[in-house]
């Protein structure tokens, strides 16, 4: 009896020795180079945001001197604090990119606070300077791709009803769908947007149906804002409506009917942001771009565009592409006739109101 | 014509909705309907609609028939139900618990080997167009009717029929009534349930062909959405009886059609509480028709929900 307590005890004495011997080395070997964390809220082959996020970080992994480690299919819930600890402690992450827009608060700025030497840069959530400075936020304005989808779609539209399907009422999803409009209605101001909400970022038989019911509605160009456009776009182009994509190049899924999309390009902040940090320095904390930026690209036109409509478009881009484009300019009213901005006032790229949007715009059918 | 049906679409969706959102339901549920019949409960129905939907569609992009996809995601659904079977046969063994960790199995397994079918595309299942007579775009669209509608019709009555006039529904009653007359009568209780879960597997599965098959017609990871869960309710609320169950899935089909249907009308304040229709729908159905003082009506007397 005495034996085998002993001989326990030692077995826990080994383990333990061992273990504290195994963990200074563990941390020398991070330390050597910069370990970069990627948390993604679904897949990263979805043919949509997380692929998007995911091109990008596959594109590092050639970097020499950095280690990039994933992690995908993490709920926006306390999961992700775990997942943030985990990547932290366990594999040396000093740069992470929590990359879904419910991370952010209160998930990432309590890690933030809890790790003040870890670096923390989230995509899309609106960093200000009450917030940790070890925390940040990027993100593209991908709204202008938008607004030239819905050029392309004005030209494409014979019945001048457009559709768009969104996820949830937040100021991106927002922005997109007026940006869309607004677009369209540059080229016809009569034109009219209807909108469906499906309530969740990814529910795909929701996503068909709210196609469906567009397109029964009279939509017969149809683009979207969930996380994974594949259903929205297969769905669209069987019912033998034009489709914009979002987030990744769609046009394999429809090649006859993809009009254009408004794509991420995510690959010069990430490298910014890891060139700050292997010179030593804190990457900055609030990153916006455009176009012109070379944050969001559009992809190529498919064969549904006429040849108005591409150099409609591509003038509008070249405008773009100089900084500083206001799609968002007076004189506006909400779709519930308020004035959100009178003549003479505009919101360029760049302006903070864009990132707390609560409006739809006139000639939107539906609310936030 | 006009195009503008106005709040006509709103009917019109929710009976296309309907036929097109409750293939699943009607396969899921027909094939629990089966096993509860037996006397068992299979929680594990979601993982092997989930992993239905995968195999089916894997199936069908190396095969490039979708018809390969069915039978395939109907033969792994069977082995997902007698791997339930046979575990539930092991003395002290819960079925709900082993329903739970088939569920998780299932879905996982299906989320990893799933990951190199995310991208491509697989050849649909056909559908007949029903709505050639209309000229009208909206309602040929709703009255595309799948063939796995028109079989999990069918299959709802068969069953219907088969449980009351078959000597195979009579065993399967017995069995799950009561083991002991049907050990008594010299039947094989174990037996019996094994090819009964085993049989609502590959309904199961069959159900998940078509998510990924023909609505929303693609593999991804949250294709199902819960309905498989969703469906294992349905059966309760549909009192394990075949023809209920068909009625029941044509409800929640329609129910779900009928937030973004409402929205593309224009009444789009509180989506969220449409979106919910289904669920107070069964939670309304099953407080109204409940009772303290009995069991549920037509609850097999082995289930050990109703024990």
């Amino acid at each position: 009896m005495t034996a085998r307590s002993f001989s326990r005890r030692h077995l826990l004495a080994g383990a333990g020795a061992l273990s504290l011997a195994a963990l200074p080395s563990g941390r020398a070997r991070a330390a050597g180079a910069l370990t970069v964390g990627f948390i993604y809220v679904g897949p990263k082959d979805d043919y949509g945001y997380n692929q998007a996020h995911a091109q990008a970080a596959k594109a590092l992994k050639g970097m020499p001197g950095l280690e990039v480690i994933e992690e995908e299919r993490v709920p926006e819930t306390n999961a992700v604090e775990k997942t943030m600890e985990s990547m932290i402690n366990l594999d040396g992450a000093t740069l992470l990119f929590p990359t879904s827009f419910g991370y952010y608060s209160p998930y990432l700025l309590t890690q933030a606070k809890k790790n003040p030497k870890i670096q923390f840069r989230h995509c899309g959530g609106l960093w200000t300077e009450k917030d940790p400075k070890n925390a940040g936020s990027y993100f593209g304005y991908i709204a202008q791709g938008q607004y030239l989808n819905g050029i392309v779609a004005a030209h494409a539209s014979k019945s001048k009803k457009i559709g768009f399907v969104g996820a949830k009422p937040i100021p991106q999803v927002l922005n997109n769908i007026n940006a869309f409009l607004l677009g369209a209605q540059s080229v016809e101001p009569s034109i009219t947007c209807q909108v469906i909400f499906t309530g969740e970022w990814s529910l795909a038989v929701k996503e068909a149906e709210a196609t469906n019911a567009l397109i029964d509605g009279g939509a017969d160009v149809i683009t979207c804002h969930v996380d994974s456009p594949k259903v929205v776009v297969e769905t669209a182009s069987r019912r033998g409506a034009f489709v914009c994509g979002y987030h990744v190049d769609q046009s394999p899924l429809a090649p006859q009917k993809y009009l254009t999309g408004a794509e991420w390009n995510w690959l010069p902040i990430y490298e910014d942001f890891i060139a700050a940090m292997q010179a030593g320095k804190g990457p900055q904390n609030f990153v916006r771009g455009g176009l012109a930026d070379g944050y969001v690209k559009m992809s190529p036109y498919g064969p549904g565009v006429s040849e108005v409509a591409r150099k409609n478009a591509d003038a509008v881009k070249a405008e773009m592409m100089k900084g500083g484009y206001a799609i968002i300019k007076g004189p506006l009213k909400d779709n519930t006739g308020k004035e959100i901005l009178a003549a003479g006032t505009a919101y360029p790229e760049k302006a903070a109101e864009l990132e707390s949007t609560r409006y739809l715009v006139a000639g939107v059918k539906g609310s936030v | 014509m006009s195009d503008d049906l106005g709040l006509w679409s709103v009917l019109l969706a929710v009976i296309g909705g309907a036929i097109r959102v409750s293939t699943p339901f009607l396969f899921v549920s027909l094939g629990e309907t089966i096993t509860e019949r037996s006397g068992r409960i299979n929680l594990g129905l979601e993982g092997i609609l989930v992993f239905g939907a995968m195999s089916a569609y894997g199936t069908a992009v190396l095969t490039n028939s979708p018809w390969a996809g069915v039978a395939v995601a109907a033969l792994s659904g069977a082995a997902f139900g007698l791997l339930h079977g046979f575990v539930c046969r092991l003395p002290r063994v819960n079925d709900v618990a082993v329903g739970i960790a088939l569920m998780l199995f299932g879905s996982g397994l299906a989320f990893f080997l799933g990951k190199p079918f995310i991208q491509p595309s697989a050849p649909p299942l056909p559908a007949i167009p029903l709505g050639f007579w209309s000229s009208l775009p909206q309602v040929r669209a709703a009255l595309q009717v799948n063939v796995l509608f028109l079989a999990g019709a069918f299959l709802s009555l068969v069953l219907w029929w088969a449980f009351r006039n078959t000597k195979a529904g009579l065993i399967v009653r017995v069995v799950g009534d009561s083991a002991d007359a049907a050990r008594a009568m010299g039947y094989d209780v174990d037996r019996v349930r094994l090819y009964a879960t085993a049989t609502g597997g590959a309904l199961a599965g069959i159900g998940g062909a078509y998510l990924s098959l023909s609505y929303p017609g693609s593999w991804n990871e949250g294709v199902s959405s819960g309905q498989g869960l969703m469906a294992v309710a349905l059966v309760i609320f549909a009192r394990w009886n075949p023809l209920a169950c068909f009625g029941a899935a044509l409800l929640f089909g329609g129910a779900g059609a009928l937030g973004p249907a409402l929205q593309s009308v224009g009444v789009s304040q509180g989506y969220y509480l449409y979106y919910a229709a289904p669920y107070v729908l069964t939670l309304a159905l099953l407080i109204a028709t409940s009772s303290p003082d009995r069991a549920l009506a037509g609850a097999p007397g082995e289930l050990s929900l109703s024990k």
